[in-house]
């Protein structure tokens, strides 16, 4: 089972530092990372697997929001990316 | 594998354009309740409510969660309550209040099925139940209602909209009070769908299983925004093609969705309801779908084409993305809970008459259009039987919910707040039908009927 945390906000520093610190703290394994920044704008995609993590998903997105509150931060199951699509 | 623009284009959709889930319904058939005593039946009723849906608003919950999309509702639709009263007899009020405590009891937001089908004629019970609709609505807070007048198959019976006339207006004196908000809950059908999950006019019909999950969509945002991005220049063809691609995508979520619900609470899937469902919520309105199309306003020439062309390009996207679709399925026009359309109705732009004509393209009908106080009970059985008959001779559903807003004349507003949004009055045509209407009667199955 895998989800996809995307985090959108201004850039700076230790971003990719809190979101895979929290994703260690959950058990969470970070299996792909993809980020941008343009204009300062700071896009990140991380997939991670979560057949063992100890937390549910909402919980995992709760200490996101804590620890980057100024960012727009999503925990979705990879599940509704691939209805939306692929056929 | 994912890729990033995929990603992101959800995550938009849902932060920016406000797509969600409209609805989870579930429907349970209350047939195996009816009993002589009218006291049994109600307890049998509770019991079966409260045990059968017992799990649906924490299931909503944990779905939202898991896929971070809102869902808006969570709704129990009933079978129709006249086929109840007909075995059980006794005052119908018992039935509304017994539905509303199961409905509040078990946390949901509304409950439909306080319903007669009555397209042929009157059964038992039915016109006992139509006849205390108002004071239903009146003493119950989640309760919807809903009255099927006629069918294709079945013409229309114009005894029951001469009396539904009178139960609009009285349903609006009773609360008027409370912004007339009884007049929102009740629905007077023509080819009523009986796996509807929308409000007020969902209920859960005699030819559906015991207990079905129906799942309603919306997603107006999401396709205003996916032609905003397109090309002024592209032809219609073009714009009926990225609705289409857009719809497809909403409807797999819808599918997604309810088969994860289906699947939590070991209940049945039943149907995706492919709907455009607008909210009063800026950038969630179907009125500006069409305005983006090219309209000055919703309202305007070439509203009706517009819609025809928007409606017909949802269900085609939404079909393939969909196991079994049903319900309304087209885009929704309620005037006081679509921003655009507020407007558009506050300028004088949209008038009934060109809603009228928009009704004959898509889904449902004059739906939460507020009418001056004054309103005769015989010109809104008039505009009911106008629907009724659109509905007739096209195969489709059709609808009428107004609202008399009591003591309130053209240019002021009622404000129902959340969902039900605000309403400006607009200008009925008071010419009088009332000999017609007297005449009762039934207006025969068209032409249309004779398929087989």
């Amino acid at each position: 089972m895998k989800a996809v945390i995307t985090v959108v906000g201004k850039d700076m520093v230790g971003i990719l530092a809190k979101v895979s610190t929290t994703c260690s703290e959950c058990n969470a394994n970070v299996l792909d990372v993809t980020q941008s920044v343009l204009d300062e704008y700071f896009t990140m995609v991380m997939v991670v697997d979560i057949s063992d993590l100890n937390a549910d998903l909402s919980a995992m997105a709760g200490k996101l929001e804590e620890k980057l509150p100024t960012m727009k931060i999503h925990v979705m199951h990879e599940d509704i990316f691939n209805a939306m699509h692929r056929i | 594998m994912l890729n990033m623009t995929d990603i992101m284009e959800t995550v938009t959709m849902i932060q920016d354009e406000a797509l969600d889930i409209r609805t989870i319904t579930m429907g349970i058939s209350l047939l195996d309740c009816a009993d002589g005593d009218i006291d049994v039946s109600c307890e049998k009723v509770y019991k079966k409510i409260t045990t059968k849906a017992h799990d649906l608003v924490a299931t909503g919950e944990a779905i939202e969660k898991k896929y971070g999309i809102p869902i808006v509702n969570k709704r129990i639709s009933v079978t129709p309550i006249a086929m109840l009263l007909g075995a059980s007899g006794g005052d119908p009020i018992k039935y509304a209040k017994t539905l509303d405590k199961a409905a509040k009891d078990v946390g949901v937001d509304l409950i439909g099925g306080f319903t007669a089908l009555v397209q042929k004629g009157f059964g038992p019970g039915d016109e006992e139940l139509i006849k205390a609709i108002p004071q239903a609505l009146a003493q119950t807070d989640v309760v919807c209602s809903s009255v099927n007048v006629g069918s294709t198959k079945a013409g229309i019976n114009m005894d029951a909209v001469k009396t539904l006339g009178q139960v609009v207006r009285d349903c609006a004196e009773l609360t008027k009070d409370d912004q007339c908000v009884g007049a929102t809950k009740l629905v007077v059908f023509c080819n009523a769908p009986e796996d509807n999950p929308f409000m007020a006019g969902a209920f859960h019909g005699p030819g559906e299983p015991d207990c079905v999950i129906n799942v309603g969509v919306s997603g107006p945002g999401v396709v205003r925004a996916a032609l905003a991005d397109l090309d002024d220049k592209a032809d219609m063809g073009e714009v009926a093609n990225v609705i289409k691609k857009t719809a497809f995508k909403i409807t797999r979520m819808g599918q997604l969705v309810g088969a994860e619900a289906s699947r939590m609470l070991d209940v049945p899937f039943g149907i995706i309801d492919l709907s455009l469902a607008p909210t009063p919520a800026v950038g969630d309105s179907v009125a500006h779908i069409l305005e983006e199309v090219g309209l000055s306003q919703c309202g305007a020439a070439g509203t009706t084409a517009a819609l025809a062309m928007l409606n017909d390009a949802v269900k085609k996207g939404g079909l393939m993305a969909a196991n079994n679709c049903g319900g309304l399925s087209g885009a929704f026009i309620p005037v006081t809970e679509d921003a655009g359309m507020i407007d558009a109705a506050r300028t004088g732009c949209l008038r009934i008459e060109k809603l009228e004509a928009m009704t004959a393209v898509c889904s449902v009908g004059l739906d939460m259009i507020v009418i001056p106080g004054d309103t005769t009970a015989e010109v809104i059985s008039a505009m009911i039987a106008d629907e009724a008959a659109i509905g007739m001779v096209n195969y489709k559903t059709t609808a009428v919910r107004v609202i008399p807003a009591i003591g309130l004349k053209e240019g002021e507003e009622l404000e129902f707040g959340g969902l039900f949004g605000t309403g400006p009055v607009m200008k009925v045509n008071t010419s009088s039908p009332s000999k017609m209407i007297e005449r009762g009667g039934h207006i025969p199955a068209p032409m249309q009927a004779l398929k087989n």
